[in-house]
């Protein structure tokens, strides 16, 4: 299921020049606030909780799993070089999962990592609010990277798709819209938070049975059916 | 022995044909695959190479369906026309992960390399690499595990006369090794320098096949149109129908010209001159009027 050189190839153009700095920009920014607010206001639970959870969480992991899980495969088929991937005895179900593999473990370095830092910087892990944001981050990390990686897969517009998603639903209507909340992967991502660090000030509008079943839903049928698109997909001739 | 079959194959996009009802059968040794530009030879191509599904019809490599096989790659080497190939890679990088792809090892990619001749700039960067040496990597890529059957879309395409020339052998070699090699070409004189079969496809339909030499005397034979421009149009006319080789002359007013069309190729091309020299006329102006390759293909399918 899992091919080495398909993750060789995938990392690398992941974390190239160019896409290594804008993956690298925003946790930096994160850190750098992180230090900011501690400086000017001290170590306050509530203070890191708003922090990790208004940037880290619902801006700064969304769009680097964007970035990470997009890019996993969408500049290779727009390109047309995924031909020398899709011209090998390679079931098109492993291509998928390895980039997937991928997408996950660079969204997780980018997003779960800094995280962790920024709460330890902002209350050094009081009342486990770091840990409980750095978990939500681990678990957003695979969702996300699943849902982009197919996202990339089917459109050719995926990072345009994948922001507005990022941005306007998990960032905007999440945090307004009740409703939207339940079709959230970061509420999703904090009910287990909350769970598995026992954070008090970590809250989901969620259940843990709804957001597990949810989170596992969307990642394994998204997966499955980047795996289905790619099996089919059309590489048109420049005719 | 390896054949490919596309038997009654049409693909369409939306309400534009691509491939009009083709059936050919591709076997070992070197084929061209001709046609002008939009023809549909890369839409045929990406049908033969299993990445794109035919509308109608099927494709098959030794009765294997190609389309959404992937154990048939085993067999098929492929050379895109498209640039994109992992440009942050070096030329042995890039080999050999097509080579792992495969299950092979690093040994076949070293291999590869070496019968393109790459193994000189086997390190540098791809996107350092001129279109030529792009080009037999991408060959290097495709032939890592000894396929049956290489398809090449465009392959000579930006290549420069010595590239070209090194590229020819080496396909070549592959024919006569038994592999079977197709390539699209748009250029006549390119197919028929290397290839001994040819296929040619104009607007989607398949319009002739066969040996190229077949092809050629079709293509040379078709009415020539000439305009030409003297200081005696019509002693010229006058001369020049007196010989078989010339079917007709229409005196063109407005363009102060004839337009003469000639059925014998070879003796119209030495008779003008003889003719305008022997009357004391001179020649100002001497153009075909229907050399474009469109014209000659035309010509073809209409034959």
């Amino acid at each position: 299921m899992y091919d080495p050189t398909v993750a060789r190839l995938t990392y690398r153009a992941l974390l190239g020049r160019r896409r290594a700095l804008i993956l690298g920009a925003l946790p930096l920014l994160l850190i750098v606030i992180s230090l900011a607010v501690r400086a000017l206001t001290g170590a306050d639970d509530q203070t890191a909780s708003d922090v990790l959870g208004g940037f880290a969480l619902a801006t700064m992991v969304p769009i680097i799993g964007v970035i990470a899980g997009t890019g996993a495969i969408g500049p290779e088929i727009d390109d047309g070089s995924v031909v020398y991937l899709l011209s090998k005895p390679l079931k098109r179900p492993t291509i998928i999962f390895t980039k997937l593999i991928v997408a996950i473990a660079v969204t997780m370095v980018f997003s779960a990592v800094p995280t962790l830092i920024a709460g330890l910087i902002l209350n050094g892990n009081g009342q486990q609010v770091a840990v409980a944001y750095t978990v939500a981050a681990l678990v957003s990390s695979i969702a996300y990277s699943a849902l982009f990686l197919l996202l990339g897969t089917v459109s050719r517009h995926a990072v345009v798709f994948g922001l507005v998603y990022a941005l306007v639903w998990e960032a905007l209507f999440g945090s307004l819209v009740p409703g939207a909340r339940t079709l959230s992967v970061q509420q999703w991502s904090l009910a287990v938070a909350h769970k598995v660090a026992d954070a008090p000030l970590v809250t989901s509008d969620v259940g843990l049975p709804t957001a597990t079943v949810l989170l596992v839903a969307v990642t394994v049928l998204a997966t499955w059916f980047a795996g289905q698109k790619l099996r089919s997909l059309t590489l048109a001739g420049e005719e | 022995m390896t054949t490919l079959k596309i038997d009654h194959v049409s693909r369409w996009f939306g309400n534009v044909v691509a491939v009009n009802d083709i059936t050919m059968t591709i076997g070992p040794g070197v084929t061209g695959l001709l046609g002008p530009n939009g023809a549909g030879k890369s839409t045929l191509i990406n049908m033969m190479g299993g990445f794109l599904a035919p509308s109608t019809g099927t494709v098959t490599l030794d009765g294997q369906p190609v389309w959404r096989n992937e154990a048939i790659y085993r067999h098929i080497g492929i050379v895109p026309e498209r640039e994109a190939m992992y440009d942050f890679l070096t030329g042995r990088e890039f080999v050999l992960a097509n080579a792992e792809l495969h299950g092979l090892d690093a040994k076949a990619a070293q291999r590869a390399l070496a019968t393109v001749e790459m193994e000189y700039a086997q390190d540098r960067k791809i996107a350092t690499y001129s279109k030529g040496m792009r080009q037999r990597v991408k060959m290097a890529s495709a032939l890592v595990h000894d396929p049956s059957l290489l398809l090449l879309d465009e392959p000579f395409n930006g290549m420069d006369p010595r590239q070209r020339m090194q590229l020819m052998d080496l396909l070549r070699r592959m024919g006569d090794e038994g592999r079977t090699v197709l390539f699209s070409s748009h250029i006549l004189e390119e197919v028929e320098q290397l290839a001994r079969h040819i296929e040619v496809v104009v607007a989607g339909r398949h319009a002739a096949s066969g040996d190229f030499r077949r092809i050629r005397r079709l293509m040379t034979d078709r009415p020539h149109r000439y305009l030409v421009r003297s200081s005696d149009d019509r002693a010229l006319a006058a001369a020049l129908i007196a010989d078989p080789s010339t079917a007709g002359i229409e005196v063109d007013h407005t363009e102060g010209a004839l337009r003469i069309q000639a059925v014998d190729f070879g003796r119209f091309t030495v008779l003008l001159p003889k003719v305008a020299r022997d009357h004391g006329i001179r020649l100002l102006t001497v153009s075909p009027s229907d050399e474009s390759l469109e014209s000659v293909f035309s010509y073809l399918v209409a034959a």
